[in-house]
């Protein structure tokens, strides 16, 4: 990812007008020109690649850096908007939940400097754990929110969020989805523009929230929202293309690319904004057209919104409100509400599919761990990150998983209700701890609670694709900070039986989970070992099975290890094993447990 | 702010569609961005559109690209794919439905990359959740099949990881681009000691596909699957043999039993709780230090080929 960011702006610097970018690139790159001084985020696919991107640029130009969670992230960059300078802050739609306590205050307040919020939703959960819609967050919180369709419409909109958030006095918001932010297509760049500051302005009565404040302000917002949807009345955001007088259609984001390919001479009002809309010229197309449906991923937002305003739409009557559109979608749709003929197409292909799930990686260091646990038959309560993964045959090792930092919580919640026949564990890793798991042990250490807690310290945030965070001493730019220490800050909390097991030494990590779930009270095991892709890529020497040894007992395979699989040899019926050397990195978790002791180092089979 | 604008519709003109698929890591999205720029680099309009996040960790990953005067949807619709170029065997079998069905190019290196998951049935004579099509097969179904051994071909060349390479040397004979344009990008894309062999790599996969297109394409890889099978299915009885007195609770079998069928008594002795589960896959024999357990198993009935 740091060889794309450097390629892509170095192409930059060459004076390319015209390049091909992701919409995540696209985004950062309308940050940029809009002048951003500040960016902080969390990383959280599909959204991580926005604030890599923008710390692609000059450190001159802006501060671009990871936040502990979204909330601090939004924090971030509301002081900087306080400050007097564009700020962003980026995140993907559940970041969105834990930022949403800090929006829905600043709505109130308003902005001094620029400040924009990109939100990511992910249609179809590529990779989440919900498909919430972020566009009835801008509704809550009273907020516009753009949507643009392609990357060049993501740098323009990014712009323009910027200067509407300095004429209405409004954050604001610009929604992308996995599609889009993970789309290239050509994008024309500008230069930036430098936007100097405004200063801190003192203004208590309009940025401190408190009750004789925020009764004042709450009305601003309702006339605010009026004057939005006035100036998206004739916003050239929104585009209004003639065609079929008998079908017409209101769409938006990449729904719109989908109308396109699927229904090219309807008549399309494409709408730029989902929130607040604009009144008169949605009822100017409908009046137009003799028949209008609206098509928009997700929920009806936009169609319930048209339908308060008196006009009869159609839309989630014929288009799904689950998972992520296609161009099949809308077309089976448009079959079904009767505007395009059925049609019969040859018959294609049969679909073979074998089954390929991600995995934990080939000596991932989590691995261990959730042999243990299974072993040690407790409660496991998981949380968000690649360890999530265990869940699933072969380790199958995890109760649950909620949201980020739900791991503590949750077991405290199933401790107080009784459960004690079996240990009570939660699982999370080093990222997700500082991000939401703090408050949590604090919680557990306070109500006094038999519970362990598994630290998973891989040294990184490893599911979006290793980013630093504040215990990997490192920032977002690669700068080297103040490296948070696990072990005093939980001891700091009132923890007082800590442990630190190395992740590949298995019976350690087995002995130190039974003590510390023998222990009275809250115990916490770090099991510290670095991720085996990031920072850097692990590799040591491959470990090799010696064939004639091999019981075919299938205990390796248990691990779920990538480089392992079946041989063509057999034993009693089972299939041997055998280690894809140029996957293995030597972790030797299949040669610790294996009971034949038929797993070696590849280099000292000399025969 | 302008009035919004007011445009005529025009009609869609040609698009051509390539979907890439493989495994994590096999460098999926390197060979789109190649095809990509490619593309721009030939006055297209192009979109390439690909979902990462869960793609390290060795799951499926798929690329569209899409090209031609006016590109709409970032995604291709199913059986429209001109091109299915797939890295892997069993993610080309995968997608084999986007196929555009009565002339669509199936591009296949026939090299299996088997996923742990194929490989977790611990009942005796289990087979691999695995692809057991031919080349042959399935060269014989599509309009247009070429079904290489690019792993093999790259690394004769010295670096299995070329193999992508050779696949996009397959794909460009396909498409109307200039070889020297080809070797040009490539070698703006790929890390500059393996230049060479990534040149090699192309030229070897134009040279293979020509041959292929005057020639009848042989099986390059058999299924070493299905001849063994019956084999070791045939027969599924065995019966656990527990001797109580030997039994000391240690718990290691109760622990490490995959299937969680084990349990101890009142005792704490060792007792079979759910037989149905049981796949007497052996390990608490294994592991059990006391001898007190046996897997009894009647002699496999070999058949003979």
């Amino acid at each position: 990812m740091n060889h794309d960011v450097k390629q892509s702006n170095s192409k930059a610097d060459q004076g390319l007008s015209h390049r091909p970018m992701t919409g995540n690139e696209a985004l950062a790159r309308g940050a940029w020109e809009a002048g951003v001084k500040v960016g902080s985020a969390y990383p959280g696919t599909p959204s991580t690649e926005i604030m890599e991107n923008l710390s692609g640029y000059s450190s001159k130009d802006l501060a671009a850096q990871w936040a502990t969670n979204e909330k601090v992230a939004c924090d971030v960059a509301i002081g900087a908007s306080f400050a007097g300078v564009r700020a962003v802050t980026s995140m993907k739609h559940v970041g969105l939940n834990v930022a949403s306590d800090a929006l829905m205050s600043v709505t109130y307040i308003g902005v001094n400097g620029g400040l924009v919020l990109i939100v990511c939703d992910d249609p179809g959960i590529h990779s989440s754990q919900n498909e919430q819609d972020s566009r009835m967050f801008a509704k809550l919180a009273m907020v516009p929110c753009l949507e643009p369709s392609d990357a060049q419409e993501a740098l323009d909109f990014t712009k323009l969020a910027f200067n509407l958030s300095e004429q209405f006095d409004t954050p604001v918001m610009v929604r992308s989805t996995t599609r889009l932010s993970h789309t290239r297509s050509i994008v024309q760049l500008s230069e930036r523009a430098e936007v100097p500051s405004k200063g801190f302005v003192n203004n208590p009565s309009k940025n401190v929230m408190m009750p004789n404040n925020a009764r004042i302000r709450h009305p601003k917002l309702i006339e605010r929202e009026q004057n939005l949807a006035d100036y998206f009345e004739s916003s050239d955001i929104n585009k209004w293309e003639k065609g079929r007088k008998d079908i017409g259609i209101i769409t938006l984001a990449t729904s719109y690319a989908y109308v396109k390919e699927t229904i090219p001479d309807a008549s399309v009002l494409k709408l730029g904004v989902s929130y607040p809309l604009p009144g008169k010229l949605i009822t100017e197309f409908c009046q137009s057209v003799d028949r209008v449906l609206v098509i928009e991923e997700l929920e009806p937002v936009v169609e319930n919104d048209i339908k308060v305003m008196g006009i009869a739409v159609e839309g989630k009557k014929f288009f799904p409100r689950v998972g992520e559109f296609s161009p099949e979608i809308i077309r089976q749709s448009l079959e079904d509400a009767g505007v395009l003929e059925n049609r019969n197409l040859a018959p294609g292909h049969d679909q073979r599919p074998t089954p390929r799930p991600p995995v934990l990686c080939a000596g991932c260091p989590h691995t261990s761990g959730y042999m243990a646990i299974r072993a040690l038959d407790g409660r496991v309560m998981g949380d968000i990150g690649c360890y999530t993964l265990a869940a699933v045959e072969p380790l199958r090792s995890i109760d649950t998983c909620v949201s980020m930092g739900s791991s503590i919580g949750n077991a405290i919640g199933v401790a107080k209700a009784g459960m004690n026949t079996k240990p009570i564990i939660a699982t999370i890793g080093d990222s997700t701890f500082l991000h939401a798991g703090i408050p949590a042990l604090i919680d557990a250490v306070y109500n006094n609670v038999d519970i362990t807690v598994i630290l998973l310290d891989n040294h990184i945030t490893a599911m979006t694709g290793g980013q630093n965070h504040a215990a990997t001493g490192k920032t977002l730019r690669g700068d080297e900070t103040h490296r948070i220490d696990f072990e005093k800050l939980i001891s700091a909390v009132g923890v007082e039986w800590i442990r630190r097991t190395d992740s590949y030494d298995i019976a350690s990590m087995y002995q130190t989970f039974r003590e510390a779930t023998e222990y009275k009270g809250v115990s916490v095991v770090i099991s510290d070992r670095p991720c085996v892709l990031d920072p850097v890529k692990v590799k040591g020497p491959s470990l090799t099975v010696i064939s004639e040894n091999c019981v075919a007992c299938q205990s390796c395979m248990n691990l779920g290890c990538p480089a392992l699989s079946w041989s063509d040899e057999w034993y009693d019926g089972h299939h041997k094993v055998k280690i894809d050397a140029s996957a293995c990195i030597g972790c030797t978790l299949c040669a610790q447990i294996c009971p034949a002791d038929s797993i070696r180092p590849l280099e000292t089979q000399t025969h | 702010m302008s009035k919004p604008t007011v445009k005529d519709q025009a009609s869609t003109p040609k698009v051509t569609n390539v979907l890439i698929v493989g495994v994590g890591g096999q460098g999926v999205i390197m060979v789109s961005k190649v095809l990509a720029l490619m593309c721009q680099k030939n006055g297209y309009q192009v979109k390439q559109s690909e979902v990462h996040g869960m793609a390290k960790r060795g799951g499926s990953v798929f690329s569209h690209v899409r090209f031609g005067e006016q590109v709409w949807s970032p995604t291709i619709p199913a059986g429209e794919a001109d091109v299915l170029l797939s890295l892997e065997w069993a993610e080309g079998l995968r997608w084999l439905n986007y196929l555009e069905p009565t002339h669509g190019t199936f591009i296949t290196d026939t090299q299996h990359i088997v996923p742990p998951f194929a490989c977790l049935n611990r009942k005796r004579g289990a087979v691999r959740g695995y692809s057991t099509e031919t080349p042959a097969q399935i060269v014989a179904e599509v309009a247009n099949g070429l079904a290489l051994d690019a792993t093999s071909m790259a690394s004769e060349l010295g670096n299995p990881r070329a193999s992508n390479t050779v696949l996009l040397g397959t794909l460009s004979t396909t498409l109307n681009f200039p070889v020297e344009q080809w070797l040009d990008v490539i070698t703006e894309f790929v890390p500059p000691k393996t230049v060479e062999i990534n040149r090699q790599a192309f030229l070897q996969g134009r040279k293979w596909s020509e041959q292929a297109k005057s020639e009848i394409i042989t099986d390059t890889v058999v299924s070493p699957l299905s001849a063994v099978y019956t084999e070791h299915a045939a027969n599924d009885d065995f019966e656990l043999r527990l001797t109580k007195e030997w039994c000391k609770g240690c718990d290691i079998c109760v622990k490490m039993c995959p299937e969680r069928c084990l349990g101890l008594d009142a005792e704490q002795r060792v007792e079979l709780r759910d037989p149905g589960r049981c796949t007497g896959c052996r390990l608490c024999e294994w592991l059990c230090p006391d001898f007190a357990i046996d897997v009894i198993k009647p002699a496999p009935q070999r058949k003979s080929a």
